[in-house]
């Protein structure tokens, strides 16, 4: 009876979702007849949420609450630093310069926007290509997510990979139905209710243990360790390389980087930016503390499974659970459809257009980004059935990939002196590295290379600086192409 | 528009915004209060303070400045001339 109750909320509620983007599609349709150019007039409180959307993902929602639960309530600082601070300081570094130069120029792209400074389609490519290459482990995320959900809610009785292909289902569904344009205001509907649910749960859940006070007494009798900051997972080297590679990889997500050319003015830019850290905080402190709190309960988590459904599950009505869960699936739809959307813009405009058919009617160029995408989405679904590591694990994998276009970027964005060559060099050489020491983890016939060094300290990070060296260095020995314009990338116009 | 000299104390205050928003000075603190470990406030009180400080930047027209723009500028901007001086902020 409870295992119909709860997979029929969370079936109904992703229905419902489904059916919110078709009308906000249809209503849209006549306005929106470019999707990109319509979403230059993006507003604040839609701007503000539809970036905070891609927070709402199985990251968020499942990854970080397992992660506070087996080490400790740390994360939550974390990724308030991360995304909080430093992410709202690259908001402005790289967001701000880019929505200028963007509105100048009339990018949508970031691989458009480099591929014009410098003159080289190549480049172009490469961005792209590198940008859908981590989109791939992300959305796979999303699927384990929601497979892990679905076995904690349901105590097993839904096997894992029925979750993962639930939701995997609606995705592609959601694009092929609503449509290739992306309706940011269902984000926002998404993200508030989110919001709202996770605080109803946190508040229901502290109660159930005897308020804030006992609940923390609870976890630190059975994890004294919670109490202290640092220690175990959490070294220097862990804290540090996570917050940085995290936070600049966010800003090259596709999804997130397309936001800061739609902006419909500079004052939604700087408005969203203020209110950014309070708004992640209200996410985090609570999602994250269940975790944690969770650890001072009696109840077990069952392998494979997410830690907050089962937990609320014990300590919430049935409905509440799957309320939860099913909101939490919703928003990871809407998220990985807006990264599907942003990822086949990337696909259709710098891949397949310059490269393959220039001539490529408006049509057939919809109908290649809807089979891309159920292609991508499929092919996820499936890599997501090996659960190559924890939901954190895979998402840091996407999320330095990412991390590592970050430097050439500001470079291309603040140095006029930058060249092509010093780019591609810049871009690819550490993206073939972190390649290789993803795969090596994958292949079994290669030696494993380490992920970290000395304590926690990210390979990555390491390949960051490699890949600003590289950008900087290359560049100062090889001259300005004819084709590149650095004036494409200055501020004020002659 | 040239960037006044005072928008400069805003760099190191972006760094130690960013850098103390992990409270390491509570290092291994295990002290409990109002129900949630010490450092847990840290981090909450400062994202408030990041809150507040943002606003100012915006508000005190450096958001503008910091690009080689004049606060009114329009998009397509019609300055003195001056390209970006660079400037990446961190």
């Amino acid at each position: 009876m409870t295992l119909g109750l709860s997979l029929g909320i969370v079936v109904g509620y992703l229905v419902v979702a489904l059916a919110l983007g078709l009308v906000a599609y249809r209503v849209s349709e006549t306005t929106a007849e470019d999707y990109y150019l319509a979403s230059r007039s993006i507003g604040t409180l839609v701007l503000l949420f539809t970036t905070f959307a891609t927070l709402l993902s199985a990251f968020t929602f499942f990854g970080g609450p397992n992660l506070a639960y087996a080490a400790g309530p740390e994360w939550l600082v974390v990724m308030g630093t991360l995304d909080g601070v430093l992410f709202a300081v690259l908001w402005y570094v790289i967001g701000y310069k880019q929505w200028l130069i963007g509105a100048r120029n009339g990018y949508v792209t970031l691989g458009e926007m480099l591929g014009d400074r410098f003159g080289s389609t190549g480049l172009r490519a490469l961005v792209a290509g590198v940008s859908l290459l981590w989109l791939f482990p992300y959305v796979m995320l999303q699927q384990m997510g929601a497979g892990e959900a679905l076995v904690g809610l349901t105590n097993g009785a839904v096997p894992y990979w029925g979750g993962a292909a639930l939701i995997t289902g609606f995705m592609i569904l959601y694009v092929a139905v609503a449509g290739l344009r992306g309706v940011a205001w269902t984000d926002t509907l998404q993200g508030l209710f989110m919001l709202s649910v996770v605080w109803i749960a946190a508040a229901w859940v502290v109660s159930s243990l005897g308020g804030v006070g006992a609940a923390t007494e609870g976890m630190l009798a059975a994890r004294p360790e919670f109490g202290s900051f640092g220690g175990g997972t959490y070294s220097v080297g862990f804290i540090v390389s996570t917050a940085i590679t995290i936070a600049f990889g966010v800003t090259m997500f596709p999804q997130i980087n397309q936001r800061f050319f739609v902006a419909k003015s500079a004052a939604t830019l700087k408005r969203s930016f203020a209110l950014w850290p309070v708004l992640v905080l209200l996410l985090f402190v609570p999602a994250f503390m269940l975790g944690a709190w969770a650890a001072g309960t009696p109840v077990t988590v069952p392998e494979n499974a997410n830690v907050l459904p089962v937990v609320l599950n014990e300590y919430a009505p049935t409905w509440l659970a799957a309320v939860v869960v099913a909101g939490a699936m919703a928003a990871m739809m809407s998220s990985s459809d807006s990264m599907l959307l942003s990822g086949s813009s990337y696909f259709t405009r710098d891949l397949y257009r310059p490269l393959i058919d220039a001539d490529a009617s408006e049509r057939r160029e919809a109908w290649i980004a809807r089979i891309g995408v159920a292609a991508f989405a499929t092919l996820a679904f499936v890599a997501s059935l090996f659960r190559p590591g924890t939901l954190i694990e895979v998402g840091d994998t996407a999320f330095s990939g990412f991390a590592l276009l970050a430097l050439p970027v500001i470079c291309a964005l603040y140095w006029p002196r930058t060249t092509r060559t010093g780019m591609i060099a810049g871009v690819a050489v550490p993206q073939a590295i972190y390649l290789a020491v993803v795969l090596s983890a994958v292949v079994d016939a290669v030696p494993t290379l380490p992920r970290t060094v000395a304590g926690g300290w990210d390979v990555a990070l390491g390949l960051m600086l490699l890949s600003g060296a590289l950008t900087v260095g290359v560049s100062l020995v090889t001259a300005p192409t004819e084709e590149g314009d650095a004036s494409r990338f200055a501020v004020v116009s002659d | 528009m040239t960037r006044s000299r005072s928008d400069l104390v805003w760099i190191p205050t972006f760094a130690i915004l960013v850098a103390f928003a992990v409270p390491w000075p509570l290092w291994g603190v295990d002290r409990v209060v109002a129900g949630l470990p010490v450092w847990i406030w840290w981090h909450v009180g400062w994202l408030g303070l990041c809150a507040a400080l943002f606003a100012l930047f915006v508000r005190s027209g450096a958001w503008e400045r910091g690009m080689g723009r004049r606060a009114a500028d329009p998009v397509d901007g019609t300055g003195n001339g001056a390209v970006d001086r660079g400037g990446d902020r961190r």
